[in-house]
């Protein structure tokens, strides 16, 4: 660790694929202690971030510095200290539950008796110790999942990376496996996850960047970016089978923004209820009406057009 | 001079376990279904050098080797049997079961965001390939003694000439596997291990063959390896046999170097 607690220092960091850049040039400071977020859509380049982070795959150019070592010389010192839950998990087949963590923690060099002990109290932390002796294949996404974790703490870790950790998980599933980090964050652990989630972003980091075509689009804390980019509340109306863009005209001048969607129109005001008066003062008679808070997606939605998930 | 080597040796510790922890790794997989790949693999050799080696022996008699000695069929054939054995063994290994587990299982994915390397999960593998390799044939060189077919001494000289074969073939099998794309191109890898096994002076003295031919026949790694073996238990080791031991270990040397190379290319991307 350098001496103001950064553990990943990234500055113009670049992925190439070929000609394709997947990582434009992004510069990154992670601190210890905190939990920091890659909040963007599928192609943003927040794979290919974390597996460079990762030391499994050779930055293309830029600087790289985690826990003040160089991953091109360093590597497997680094590893030595990273946990790592990719987006799709790799857990070994043909071991069990229990076998994926001890075995895993062979390839650390820990001893044994210590991979045996740690196996058993991470079993018991993600809730899977009475599946210990079960093969991996029968196991659900959410327990999986759960496995992957588990075995990406089992070397004490300085820094866990998740690649969007509860993608693809039912709600239970997420909310426990939300619950299980949320645990680790209380711990003292440096969290770095990925999510195309704005509420797993919301719930879980301290601080985040919004990525889009591999570049960094804003950087904050999820209440800073909402603050900064965002008004207060938004009302969301629908508008029946006619087509949104017909009335979209008759709501000017309503809130500081509009933004027309293929099935909605979002009204970016500072007080929801006056606008949604305003909106029947108009005689405009929308099939829903919704006033809410604004959200990271709103964020993302004001910086880049597009909604996160498609 | 002490202070040379000793950090190059203690640098040395940290490859050498990750590469046992990932030959670890299989010992615990063994309590699957596995095992019965391994019993099976057992038996193969012998059932050549009892169906050919015994039955076919009965119909051609004696055969004189070029050194003038004049041994039974079986007796050639027997150390034959035992290098296309280590060879097929270490190549099912490590082409087979290592391009499952790199593509299917994703298993080294996993593996390398340890701080294990490609160089060391190749060597792992291998070894691992070796250990089950070896054990086929010591059992397979029980038998010869038994049959009487080589003496114990020769016989204990030539298990690790047999493990050096493995390891040969099995470097050799890691770096054909990072070029395979499909488990189709695994059909072009078996026609070529079957020519090697006909034509590698296992059933007949490469003497036999036109000299063009023989030429090609006797650049083959597995003629070298039965070349090794057979000096060894039944012809006599000379000048030919330092030949094969260095082009086997040349074959070693490249495959694992390779195969790491090869392995750290395509999974780090
Ligand atoms: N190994 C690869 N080879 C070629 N292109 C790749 C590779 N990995 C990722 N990409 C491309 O890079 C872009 C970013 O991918 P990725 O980092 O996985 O994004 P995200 O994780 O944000 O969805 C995508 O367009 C993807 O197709
Ligand atoms: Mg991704």
């Amino acid at each position: 660790m350098s001496k103001d607690g950064v553990l990943i220092r990234a500055r113009g960091l670049v992925k190439r694929f070929g000609d394709f850049v997947a990582v434009d040039g992004i510069d990154v400071e992670v601190r210890a202690g905190e939990a920091f977020g890659f909040l963007g859509p599928n192609g943003a380049g927040k794979s290919s971030t974390m597996r460079m982070i990762g030391c499994v795959s050779p930055p293309s150019g830029g600087e790289l510095q985690i826990l003040g070592m160089d991953p091109r010389r360093d590597g497997p010192a680094i590893r030595a200290r990273l946990g790592v839950c990719p987006q799709l998990d790799n857990l070994d087949p043909e071991l069990t539950v229990r076998e994926n963590l001890t075995t895993y923690a062979r390839y650390f060099g820990i001893p044994r008796r210590t991979a045996r002990e740690r196996a058993t109290e991470l079993l018991e932390f993600v809730q899977l110790a009475e599946r210990a002796n079960s093969k991996v294949e029968p196991l659900s996404g959410g327990m999986k999942r759960r496995l992957t974790i588990a075995r990406a703490l089992v070397n004490e870790p300085d820094i866990v990376l998740l690649d969007e950790p509860t993608t693809g998980l039912d709600p239970q599933a997420r909310h426990l496996v939300w619950e299980r980090l949320f645990r680790l964050k209380q711990q003292g652990v440096t969290l770095v996850l990925t999510t195309h989630y704005m509420d797993e972003a919301e719930q879980l980091c301290d601080r985040l960047v919004v990525m889009d075509g591999g570049r960094i689009v804003a950087e904050g804390s999820p209440r800073e970016l909402i603050e900064r980019y965002s008004t207060r509340e938004v009302v969301e109306l629908r508008f029946g089978a006619e087509g949104q863009e017909t009335f979209a005209g008759k709501l000017a001048g309503i809130g500081e923004r509009t933004e027309v969607l293929p099935d909605r129109i979002l009204l970016y005001v500072a007080d929801g209820d006056a606008a949604v008066a305003e909106v029947h003062a108009r005689a405009l008679a929308p099939a829903s009406v919704l006033v809410r808070r604004s959200s990271l997606e709103d964020v993302f939605l004001h910086l880049t057009g597009r909604t996160l998930v498609d | 001079m002490v202070s040379f080597v000793l950090p190059r040796l203690v640098g040395l510790r940290g490859p050498v376990r990750r590469s046992v922890s990932v030959a670890e790794r299989n010992v615990a997989a063994l309590r699957s279904a596995y095992w019965i790949v391994l019993v099976s693999g057992l038996f193969e050799p012998m059932l050549y050098l009892l169906s050919i080696g015994v039955g076919v022996g009965a119909l051609v008699g004696d055969l004189s080797l070029p050194g003038g000695r004049v041994v039974s069929y079986a007796a050639f054939v027997a150390p034959a049997m035992l290098a296309a054995s280590a060879m097929s063994g270490a190549l099912a290994e490590t082409t087979f079961n290592f391009f499952g587990k790199m593509k299917y299982m994703k298993l080294y994915d996993g593996i390398l965001a340890t701080p294990v390397q490609p160089f060391e999960i190749a060597l792992g593998e291998l070894g691992w390939a070796m250990l089950r390799g070896t054990l086929y044939s010591a059992v397979f060189l029980a038998v010869m003694v038994a049959m009487d077919l080589t003496s114990p001494s020769r016989a204990l000289l030539a298990l690790p000439a047999a493990v050096l074969v493995g390891f040969a073939f099995g470097g050799l099998g890691m770096t054909i596997s990072t070029f395979m794309r499909s488990w189709q191109d695994f059909d072009l890898l078996g026609s070529v291990q079957f020519t090697l096994f006909l034509f590698s002076g296992t059933f007949v003295p490469a003497e036999a063959y036109p000299s063009v031919l023989r030429w090609v026949v006797e650049a083959s790694p597995l003629y070298r390896a039965v070349d090794l073996i057979r000096g060894i238990t039944v012809a006599g080791a000379g000048v030919s046999q330092l030949v094969d031991v260095l082009y086997l270990v040349a074959v070693l040397a490249f495959g694992l170097v390779v195969a790491g190379r090869r392995m750290g290319r395509l999974l780090c991307k």
